[in-house]
């Protein structure tokens, strides 16, 4: 009897292994391509270096890899990670297979806090402070209007991300109205459609704790998770603290999208599509959802961004290419369900 | 491991102003079935999630084995009270032994997962109930009579020795209806108390159960069904005329309306 759920945990860790590996090599990779050089073996001969062996090493290579490419490469990984865990979180917890992390306004709030900065004048360090203070500003706004009207049902959340949402694009709207049009405005527009391409280690080393804290808390609940992902009553009836759980899972998630958004501009479709992603391979329990998005995640946000900086001369913004390829991805993944159904 | 459930005097009513019920007092102990019957909207349901702790009585207490469960955790509760809710709403194709594993939760930590004694023990409901067969199908996918079954495999993964059980019968044809009432009267058997709402009054006979009855005043009787359930009772109760005969064959009572 036990043959087929030992054989769903043996291709889950298959499938572990596949990705871990997959994105070992995809950023050796990714960090061989660029427009400085595209020669493998420079790069493999400065990492060496690094390691202690005596090669000969290009120092502007040296320099751009570890300054330029690693930093943008570990940024895309990580952002994916964060995109993708939330995004299956979210899911679970509103109990919705259609929801994005961006769902409590996160990234309206985020795009707000952004243009503020833009519209101040303020430099770039400012600009990623006030949209992780939009963004987080946005969920905690849409938390409180369920208090307020004292229905605190999962329904009225979502309405509630709706209504905030939808108040924000308006407030952005007005600052987009009356930014400057050949700076400001570009500049609101550009950060709407995410890039990587002005990351530097130091804001990587602001999301590290965030990331680490927040991913951790997450998939240590992940089994939790399944059981809010039954319903409210469910859970209830099983001692869980439903009101708890729920909150520090949606605060966490939020967390995630936020500093995720701050430092790269609002990046669609990877939050939606990769936990479907997930469950088509391994199932609905997000004690296994969870760690495979964050792989696929990082995957995808890799092979993303290594095509906006290498594709053209110029930088791709990063949604336009999350929306290449996601929306055609999970037009698939659709198709893929619905022939399971039947 | 016997159980016992007091309810003294319980009362609820939604904000203050509206009483749905009050002075409720019965009991439910090991290897007891207790049927709530009543017309629609009377109470059955909020009764049922008093008794689970899912929603505060206003007025008298519940007791589990003596304790009040006011000044029980909803984790201690879970522990002894199994719910088996009306309806299940799947929103992911979740397998059923991933379903009836989340019996576990009361016995696990916040950050706990549940390990192989926890899918042992699930597995064992699922056998007891004899839906092995349906151990790796997503939940999504089975019959409404599956899934209350399912729904079932899951409290008694639960390990609790009282079981409230939502109308389990709605929704299932007259065949499932039988097969659920059996797995009740076997659990019952086992020294599991059970307390179930039902809007078939012949189930309560089919059971040989203790019954609870709101009628349209919404007074509360209780007591052994021979004593409670009378044609004067039943009739008034859904408003039709309703008689009680005893069947040859059989060996019961039957409750049926008499020809249209």
């Amino acid at each position: 009897m036990k043959t087929k759920q030992d054989s769903v945990n043996n291709q889950y860790r298959q499938w572990l292994w596949l990705l871990s590996l997959l994105l070992f090599f995809g950023v050796l990779l990714s960090l061989s391509l660029g427009r400085y050089s595209n020669d493998p073996s420079k790069v493999l001969n400065v990492l060496f270096s690094r390691l202690g062996a005596n090669v000969n090493v290009d120092p502007a290579m040296e320099s751009i890899i570890f300054n330029v490419r690693l930093p943008r490469i570990l940024a895309s990984v990580m952002i994916g990670a964060m995109l993708s865990l939330s995004g299956a979180v979210y899911q679970s917890v509103f109990r919705n297979p259609l929801v994005s992390p961006d769902l409590l306004g996160v990234s309206s709030g985020a795009a707000v806090g952004a243009a503020g900065a833009i519209l101040l004048g303020a430099g770039l360090i400012t600009r990623q402070l006030f949209a992780f203070i939009g963004g987080m500003t946005a969920v905690l706004i849409t938390s409180l209007v369920p208090r307020i009207l004292r229905n605190r049902s999962n329904m009225m959340l979502v309405l509630s991300g709706i209504i905030v949402g939808g108040f924000l694009s308006s407030v952005l709207a007005i600052m987009k109205f009356v930014a400057e049009e050949q700076t400001e405005l570009s500049s609101i527009v550009f950060w709407q459609m995410g890039s990587l391409s002005s990351i530097l280690g130091r804001e990587l080393l602001a999301i590290l704790p965030i990331f680490l804290i927040c991913s951790s808390l997450l998939l240590l609940l992940s089994w939790r998770i399944n059981i809010l992902a039954f319903g409210d009553l469910e859970a209830r009836t099983l001692g869980v603290n439903v009101r708890q759980v729920r909150s520090i899972v949606i605060i966490c998630a939020s967390l995630l999208t936020a500093s995720a958004v701050s430092i790269s501009g609002t990046i669609g479709w990877i939050g939606l599509v990769v936990p479907h992603l997930g469950r088509l391979i391994v199932g609905s329990d997000n004690t296994r959802t969870m760690p495979l998005a964050i792989l696929i995640g990082a995957l995808f946000m890799l092979l993303i961004d290594t095509l906006a900086r290498t594709v053209s001369n110029v930088e791709v913004p990063l949604s336009i290419l999350t929306g290449f390829v996601g929306a055609p991805l999970y037009a698939f993944l659709l198709y893929k369900q619905k022939t399971r159904l039947e | 491991m016997s159980v016992q459930m007091r309810l003294e005097d319980l009362g609820f009513s939604y904000n203050g102003t509206r009483q749905i019920f009050s002075d409720i007092s019965f009991e439910v102990n090991s290897g007891e079935i207790v049927c709530l019957l009543g017309p629609n909207g009377i109470g059955k349901t909020t009764l049922l999630t008093c008794m689970a702790k899912l929603r505060e009585p206003n007025e008298g207490r519940v007791l589990i084995n003596g304790e009040d469960v006011a000044n029980l955790s909803t984790k201690d509760v879970a522990r002894v009270i199994g719910y088996v809710p009306q309806t299940l709403l799947p929103s992911f194709d979740f397998t059923v032994l991933d379903y009836v594993v989340t019996g576990s939760a009361p016995w696990l930590g916040t950050f706990e997962k549940p390990k192989a004694e926890h899918y042992d023990r699930a597995e064992q409901a699922l056998i007891q109930l004899e839906i092995e067969h349906l151990r790796d199908k997503a939940y999504t996918r089975i019959s409404t009579g599956e899934l209350q079954q399912v729904s079932i495999a899951r409290a008694i993964a639960q390990q609790s020795r009282l079981i409230l059980m939502d109308e389990p019968t709605a929704h299932l044809d007259h065949g499932n209806q039988i097969k659920v009432l059996r797995i009740v009267k076997d659990l019952a058997a086992q020294g599991y108390g059970i307390v179930l709402t039902t809007h078939n009054p012949d189930q309560v006979l089919l059971l040989e159960a203790m019954v609870a009855v709101f009628d349209r005043q919404a007074l509360f009787h209780f007591g052994n069904w021979q004593d409670i359930l009378t044609e004067k009772l039943l009739s008034e109760l859904y408003g039709v005329e309703m008689r009680l005969i005893e069947v040859e064959g059989i060996q019961r009572k039957i409750c049926v309306a008499p020809k249209l």
